[in-house]
């Protein structure tokens, strides 16, 4: 993957949405099957111009007009908002206080400078294969719950671009849950509690709630890999230290002790497990469970949600297929059964989806020289030709789930019993 | 509609219709009565349900809720003024009766202020909270079917599936198995307030919730109900004002005149011109919005607001018994600006002492001080131009301009008095707005400081005030159980050398005037207020007189609506 340069920007969006964008499954999404009328033309996009021009309150009335408007004002970023009670595009025609936001997508946002405390290879914007596990655990146990334990169908995972990784959450009956339930529901995700000021974030109860033993038994499949050997969390006194604030002073001595003698984390860790679950037994006579060795797994590599993004029915979102206007990737959807294959460094960039495109072209022009094909017909083929066609594809197969559910339930509401695997033939 | 007093006793139900018609000794409200009754039972079952919900409030301050002092409290002053709260042998009906139609009144009285309704809500709730704690297991599956909650109990085979799982995520649950518990299925988000704090299983969208457990969400569905039927211009607000009327009351008192018939009549006609907001279910985001545009509606209330006859009455009610606001002033002028340093360590709460302190340290304090302190100062009797003269003069210490402070500042001060735009006189803040709102930030003095202060500061500042090590452990203690306005109290106590303040704070003012109370011997300085702060009881002829002397004053107005009384009459439901 070639290094991307921002200045080509502009060169590039224009042929990224002329050529690659993918409009109809975007529409075909953002539509819903058209059941609600207006649906689409009430949802609002905002859009992030060059120079840092952000416009909110974008609205319109089909695909046709989406990709006019985007080809036209060529945006860096986009942003999906709420669907509202008007169109957002006329919303200072509105009577004062009548225009509301009504439904969204229930979303998720996981950042990992979230994580910063916790990991040793990256800060801040910055991501490596070492720490992109956290993401993947991650990944794993919120959509194991949202899928589980609250029966969300419908949910789309998509990387951020650069650090993080966000999840759309499109069931019907999800886009009308108020703010009050969405705070819930990240509140029930939520064990690492606490800024800087707090050293121990997590506090496990005697009773532990499945969801919180399920989470455990993910992390736990991934947890030497990732800790003990990427992120060696035991290697020195320095790293040690951090993780002796976390458990009961009466037994750091021993466990210094121990540290010292051992050669690597993982040897560590077995002292730790030990020597934690010893003291457990003695406080806990009868209630026996590892928590503290629990508690410090939870501590590096839970998922730590941002409540500000999933409560707000009108907070706006960036975009699937948006771009990423500091790293030029595109924002792709990630396939739930590779999960941890997804390697964030070979998602592709504007410039290279460009670039294969731009060679294609080249050859298939010489092929088809006396073929006079329609613009649109190259257009929605394009995307196909190059890196960005298997993302596309994890797309189509949400869009069908969702096309299904949509039969489904048209198919109950009028009484009929066809089997659902006859719609798919 | 009835006029003579005993055709009116007739219409109340005999025997079974009447048990029929209170099934339970609880209930949710969802029907307003509509039977009639008199201006006399009208005040008197809502000076009565004040007083119950004081009592709530009070013994929820005074005690842990739940436990057995609290329970026997509660319970005998249920019987005392005769509300229904469990099952006996004796006639249940009028207890119940009087439980129903007292609290559709005082809906009518809590509805016109957003303070007031978290207020009658919050003890609503912690009211019907005890009624269910007492209900007997085998009657609450029958007060549930009845009250229309749709609660159904899993199947034996399906709880052993989740035996484990259940146990593990409900709290209320103890021991390993769930033997006879029953187990409920309801969709997650109806159970919201458990699920958030992982309290409950979920599976597949839904939540497999204990019996005990049931009661929260209960709970959370009857404030929700009543938190919109309060907001709105709700059926049932004014279906209530229908069903009172005064056919009997010329008989039974002579006070009670043509006056007051025609007073509910008028009253009557301006709400008939209303409609009513339908309900939504209850977790959809549209149904919020919905509650927000009618909260805006709730402004136009306009036959309450508006209306000078019931006004009093209402007014009576909600001021007397959930405190005063202390913008009358009984006493304005009475201070003079060279008290107030002293006053400030002697009768000044806590927080109106510091700001005052930050006030004459630093010559400035920021809006929120000077809103909170400002209007504290106008309500223990500064006038206008004695407050002007007050922050004028600390201010230029300043170095601030005096120009700069006309031109600025006094505009404020005049517009807080209700000299200025829309001639508002705002009224000094409660406690519960100081506490609850707009919390101080870096530079602030503002605020409540055993809410807001760090326990640390809030140490050492009870030290600098010279109170004693015992005293302020026990008011550490306190804040810690977040009872906020109790250690206020203790602070009270300990600075006037009482053991017992004597009264339950919920004002600053009422601070001051409590503090200059016991300093002057209950002369001079003092408020007046309209009610003392322990609800006393009073012959109901004096009641009638306070209300029917204000109703009475409105004669000419009166004599108009007398025409429209027959039209009223004809077109009775």
């Amino acid at each position: 993957m070639e290094t991307f340069d921002p200045t080509e920007l502009p060169e590039l969006l224009k042929l990224y949405y002329r050529r690659l964008f993918p409009y109809s499954q975007y529409y075909r999404w953002l539509n819903y099957g058209g059941v609600i009328k207006n649906y689409f033309q009430h949802r609002e996009f905002s859009f992030t111009l060059k120079d840092d021009i952000y416009i909110r309150y974008q609205s319109f009335n089909n695909q046709s007009d989406l990709e006019k408007e985007m080809q036209k004002m060529n945006p860096y970023k986009i942003d999906i908002g709420a669907v509202y009670s008007h169109r957002p595009n006329q919303h200072n025609t509105v009577k004062l206080g009548a225009f509301q936001a009504q439904e969204k997508e229930l979303v998720f946002d996981i950042d990992m400078t979230d994580y910063d405390d916790v990991r040793r290879c990256c800060s801040s914007a910055d991501i490596c294969p070492k720490c992109w596990t956290l993401m993947t655990m991650a990944i794993r146990i919120i959509d194991r719950a949202l899928k589980e334990d609250f029966g969300f169908k419908h949910r789309l995972w998509v990387y951020s671009g650069r650090r993080g990784v966000h999840c759309w959450v499109c069931d019907e009956s999800v886009r009308k849950l108020s703010s009050a339930v969405r705070s819930g529901i990240v509140e029930y995700l939520s064990l690492v509690k606490g800024g800087q000021d707090v050293k121990k974030k997590v506090h496990l109860s005697e009773k532990i709630h499945p969801f919180i033993r399920k989470s455990i038994n993910i992390i736990k499949k991934y947890f030497e890999e990732y800790a003990l050997v990427n992120q060696d969390i035991l290697e020195n006194k320095e790293s040690w230290d951090k993780i002796l604030a976390l458990v009961p002073e009466t037994i750091h001595d021993e466990l210094q002790q121990s540290f010292q003698k051992s050669h690597n984390s993982l040897q560590r860790w077995e002292h730790l497990k030990k020597v934690a679950s010893r003291y457990q037994n003695n406080i806990k006579n009868d209630k026996y469970g590892p928590w503290l060795e629990w508690e410090i797994m939870l501590q590096y590599c839970f998922p730590r949600l941002d409540i500000n993004v999933s409560k707000g029915i009108n907070h706006l979102l960036k975009s699937p297929f948006s771009v990423h206007p500091k790293t030029g990737r595109i924002s792709v959807p990630i396939d739930l059964q590779k999960v941890d294959q997804f390697d964030p460094f070979t998602v592709p960039t504007i410039s290279f989806i460009c670039r294969e495109l731009d060679a294609i072209s080249t050859n298939e022009e010489e092929k088809e020289e006396n073929e006079a094909e329609s613009d649109v017909k190259h257009r929605t083929r394009d995307y196909k030709k190059t890196s960005l066609a298997p993302y596309v594809k994890v797309f189509e197969h949400f869009l069908e789930n969702l096309d299904k559910s949509r039969k489904g339930e048209l198919l109950k509401k009028s009484g009929k019993t066809l089997c659902l695997s006859l719609l798919s033939s | 509609m009835e006029f003579s007093g005993r055709k009116w006793r007739k219409l109340r139900l005999a025997g079974d219709q009447r048990n029929a018609s209170y099934p339970h000794c609880l209930q949710f409200y969802l029907q307003p009565p509509s039977e009639n009754i008199s201006l006399i039972e009208f005040e008197n079952l809502a000076i009565d349900r004040v007083k119950l919900l004081k009592s709530v409030e009070n013994l929820g301050v005074s005690y842990v809720k739940g436990t057995e002092q609290y329970q026997s409290k509660l319970e005998s002053e249920l019987r005392k003024l005769k509300f229904s709260y469990r099952e006996n042998l004796e006639d249940e009906y009028e207890p119940r009766r009087r439980d129903h139609i007292s609290h559709f009144i005082l809906r009518l009285a809590y509805c016109q202020s957003e303070e007031l309704r978290r207020w009658f809500i919050q003890q609503e709730m912690d009211l019907l909270r005890f009624r269910f704690s007492i209900l007997p297991k085998d009657k609450i599956q029958d007060f549930l079917k009845d009250s229309q909650l749709q609660f159904e109990a899993i199947s034996d085979e399906e709880k052993t599936l989740r035996e484990q799982e259940i146990v593990a995520s409900s709290p209320s649950l103890s021991g390993l198995k769930l033997g006879f518990e029953s187990i409920y299925k309801i969709p997650f988000a109806d159970a919201l307030d458990l699920f958030r704090g992982r309290k409950v299983y979920l599976e597949d969208g839904f939540a497999y919730v204990p019996l005990k457990d049931i009661v929260a969400i209960i709970l959370n569905e009857f404030r929700a109900k009543l938190s919109k039927a309060l907001a709105g211009r709700s059926p049932t607000v004014w279906r209530t004002a229908r069903s009172i009327t005064t056919p009997t009351v010329r008989s039974s008192s002579p006070r009670m005149s043509a006056h007051h018939m025609v007073a509910i009549v008028g009253f009557l006609k301006r709400y008939t011109t209303h409609t009513g907001c339908g309900w939504n279910s209850l977790y959809s985001h549209r149904e919020e919005v919905a509650k927000s545009a009618s909260v805006l509606t709730a402004r136009s209330l306009p036959a309450v607001q508006s209306d000078e006859r019931l006004q009093p009455l209402l007014n009576h009610l909600s001021h007397s018994y959930t405190g005063q606001d202390y913008s009358t002033q009984g006493n304005v002028g009475k201070i003079s600006l060279d008290q107030i340093d002293l006053l400030s360590t002697k009768s000044f709460p806590p927080c109106m002492r510091q700001l005052h302190k930050a006030l004459r340290e630093n010559h400035h304090l920021r809006h929120g001080g000077r809103m909170q302190y400002g209007l504290f100062l106008k309500g223990i009797g500064l006038t206008l131009e004695q407050a002007l003269q007050f922050w004028k003069q600390e201010f230029i210490k300043g170095k601030m301009d005096p120009d700069k402070f006309d031109k600025g500042y006094s505009y404020n001060i005049r517009h807080s008095f209700g000299k200025e735009g829309k001639r508002t006189d705002y009224t000094p803040f409660s406690c519960l707005k100081i506490i609850l709102s707009n919390p101080p930030s870096q530079g602030d003095y503002h605020g409540c400081p055993f809410r807001h202060s760090d326990p640390e500061l809030l140490k050492q500042k009870l030290q600098s005030y010279k109170i004693s090590p015992g005293g302020i452990s026990q008011i550490l203690d306190l804040v810690k159980g977040t009872h906020y306005q109790v250690a206020c109290q203790k602070y009270f106590e300990m600075i006037h050398n009482v053991d017992d303040c004597g009264f339950s704070l919920n004002h600053p003012n009422q601070f001051f005037c409590e503090s200059q109370r016991i300093l002057n011997g209950g002369k001079d300085i003092k408020k007046e207020p309209i009610q003392p702060e322990t609800p006393q009881p009073k012959p109901s002829v004096q009641k009638t007189k306070d209300a029917s002397s204000a109703l009475a004053s409105l004669n000419s107005s009166l004599e108009m609506d007398m025409e429209g009384l027959e039209d009223y009459f004809s077109e009775d439901s």
